[in-house]
């Protein structure tokens, strides 16, 4: 339909094109050059100067070392850990909180979800809370400090609430009808009908939780308890592959040392890069009700 | 139809205000308990981690030490403020909090709507489809892995040092350590990380806008440019206009996060901004009532804007947040 104009908006098409191809090109590339740059022959890589636009040779010697240095392996760990259980936390607050803001008739609904807008746009800020968290509930050095404190992210929480707001009324009559009490229609109307809207909070909150270095360096003092990012810090930002060069030469040792922080980020960020284009479809939809009604 | 159904709501509502309050709760919790029970757990979680901090905040206006608790320290006034706002920090934390955000305002706020504006002309569905999985990839990997990424490319021998000295045969640059480049290096790769994933609110207003509105501009000969101009973006106004109040309710925050990993004492001068001094002072100096004073300042300077931006926004666009 939109093709029939004339040669201007041809020639505007092509533009479009070759620029998106730009943008992919310059998205891409840094993720693809870590990649080539991973299985590359370190002393290759070393020589090397320009843009990577294939492996120089092929060797997973950086990956071995990666995968048996205990430090990412402890970081493998913990970051799971706090995943599954941070995820699962995330998940049950967030749905019930989204369910009862999601009832019509319910009396002092307005002034809860006031009181939960809010601490959008004001916050005590980083000290009190941390003095609180750290402090007070004395969760210093633990994983609920990494947990607790990020239960809810109240974004999320609309989200959710908006697609329980959009199941039809007559669903959970029946069901009412039925002696279901609000736990059980939660459970057995709800969650079914919002299973996609559910995948993308599990993806939101499971990405966060991945990728979170923050709170980790605020409150862990004890190496057994970092996640993966505190790992990748000191190992990318703060330059420390030291731990994983144990028996080689010093001259063999920079080479290495490089092809290792390549190998590290991929470790650390493919798990994810591999989930999200299948729940691409939905994550749209659902920051698309959170956007129209929020 | 629906006017009948209001006014009988409304009638409703008049007869339910005649009953007491507490019938009215007590009837509300019979039919909610439930309800309520789900949200106990919610509630005290708003109470205790956002309200929490917000009460804890009255330490900056104490002499606040953690053996005296909240209770037991002196108080003192504005004395931490006058501190912040007389010391050399102020200037500059402010100066940089505020260019780190007009730049983004400038490129970043634009860039998604751009590109949604681009991918939006794109009628081949795959492409279309590629061009947004491919876009959105970045707002997937974690800062660490970003600011890793910057550190290795721009280092003295990093990528773009070595394609700048062949193409323009100038000599390297170690990037990060120079302040004239902290703020464009900091809006630039937040650009890169996000630009995709902002352009999916942008798409979703687009998806919304009437397709007669479209035919119409064609029978009127509009071109495909035109058609941007006089369709689209008047379209999806509204939505720039909130995230434009927001962004301005923002704009004396920067995140702390990416700025710790990237920034050195060496580019302190244009990349110290009030969060990260708050995050030095507070948490790595442990000057608990200081920072929490300067925190607060930020806070309330920001609820400010944000009610700023909203007035102007229903002054002058009829769009605002509330």
């Amino acid at each position: 339909m939109r093709h029939k104009g004339g040669f201007g908006d041809l020639l505007f098409g092509v533009a479009n094109t070759l620029l998106m191809v730009g943008l992919m090109i310059v998205t891409l590339y840094p993720l693809l050059h870590i990649a080539f740059a991973s299985v590359s022959d370190p002393a290759t890589l070393m020589q090397y100067r320009g843009i990577l636009l294939k492996p120089l040779g092929f060797t997973l010697e950086a990956y071995r070392r990666v995968l048996d240095n205990p430090m990412i392996m402890i970081g493998y760990r913990n970051t799971l850990f706090y995943v599954i259980v941070g995820t699962a936390l995330n998940l049950v607050m967030t749905t019930l909180g989204a369910y009862a803001l999601s009832r019509r008739n319910l009396l002092f609904k307005n002034v809860i979800m006031l009181m939960i807008l809010f601490t959008m746009f004001f916050s005590g800020g980083l000290v009190p809370t941390f003095l609180l968290v750290g402090i007070t509930l004395n969760m210093m050095d633990t994983p609920w400090a990494l947990i607790v404190p990020a239960a809810i992210s109240t974004y999320n929480l609309i989200i959710m609430r908006t697609a329980f707001e959009a199941v039809p009324v007559a669903l959970e009559e029946a069901a009412r009808i039925d002696g279901a009490n609000d736990f059980q229609i939660l459970w057995r109307v709800y969650l079914p009908v919002c299973l996609p809207t559910l995948a993308v909070m599990t993806l939101f909150y499971a990405v966060a939780h991945w990728n979170s270095f923050f709170s980790a360096m605020v409150y862990l003092r004890s190496r057994d308890l970092y996640p993966l990012q505190l790992v990748l810090r000191e190992i990318l930002i703060t330059n420390s592959t030291d731990v994983m060069l144990t028996g080689i030469s010093q001259t063999d040792a920079m080479p290495i040392g490089e092809t290792i922080k390549y190998a590290t980020i991929v470790v650390a960020t493919l798990p994810i890069l591999c989930v999200y284009p299948f729940l691409q479809r939905y994550f749209v939809k659902g920051v698309m009700i959170g956007a129209v009604k929020g | 139809m629906a006017t009948q159904v209001a006014k009988r709501v409304n009638r409703g509502k008049r007869i339910v205000s005649h009953i007491g309050l507490g019938q009215m709760i007590a009837k509300d919790w019979k039919r909610n308990k439930y309800v309520y029970l789900m949200l106990l757990p919610v509630i005290i979680y708003y109470l205790v981690f956002h309200y929490g901090p917000m009460y804890g905040v009255i330490i900056a206006f104490q002499d606040y030490s953690i053996t005296k608790g909240v209770w037991g320290s002196p108080w003192i006034g504005l004395e931490n403020f006058q501190q912040f706002f007389s010391g050399f920090h102020f200037s500059r934390t402010v100066i940089n909090t505020l260019a780190i955000n007009v730049i983004d305002l400038l490129f970043g706020f634009p860039a998604p709507i751009v590109l949604a504006l681009l991918i939006n002309e794109i009628h081949l569905n795959p492409f279309k489809r590629l061009v947004q999985t491919i876009t959105y990839m970045p707002h997937f990997v974690s800062v660490v892995v970003v600011v890793g990424i910057l550190v290795d490319f721009l280092a003295r021998d990093g990528v773009i040092n070595n394609v700048l000295v062949v193409i323009l045969g100038i000599s390297p640059t170690a990037f990060l350590q120079q302040p004239e480049w902290f703020r464009w290096l900091f809006v630039g790769s937040g650009v890169w990380q996000h630009i995709g994933w902002g352009s999916i609110i942008y798409l979703a207003a687009i998806s919304a806008i009437d397709p007669e509105q479209y035919e119409a501009a064609m029978l009127d000969g509009a071109s495909r440019f035109q058609q941007i101009r006089h369709v689209t973006l008047p379209g999806i106004m509204p939505t720039i206009i909130i995230l434009l109040i927001l962004r301005v309710g923002n704009m004396m925050t920067v995140g702390y996060e990416k700025i710790l990993l990237m920034y050195n004492p060496m580019t302190y001068e244009t990349a110290d901004v009030i969060s990260t001094y708050v995050y030095r002072q507070g948490i790595l100096q442990a000057d608990y009532s200081f920072s929490a004073a300067v925190g607060l300042f930020n806070s309330v300077i920001n609820f400010g804007l944000l009610i700023f931006a909203n007035w102007f926004s229903r002054r002058v666009s009829e769009t605002s947040l509330w």
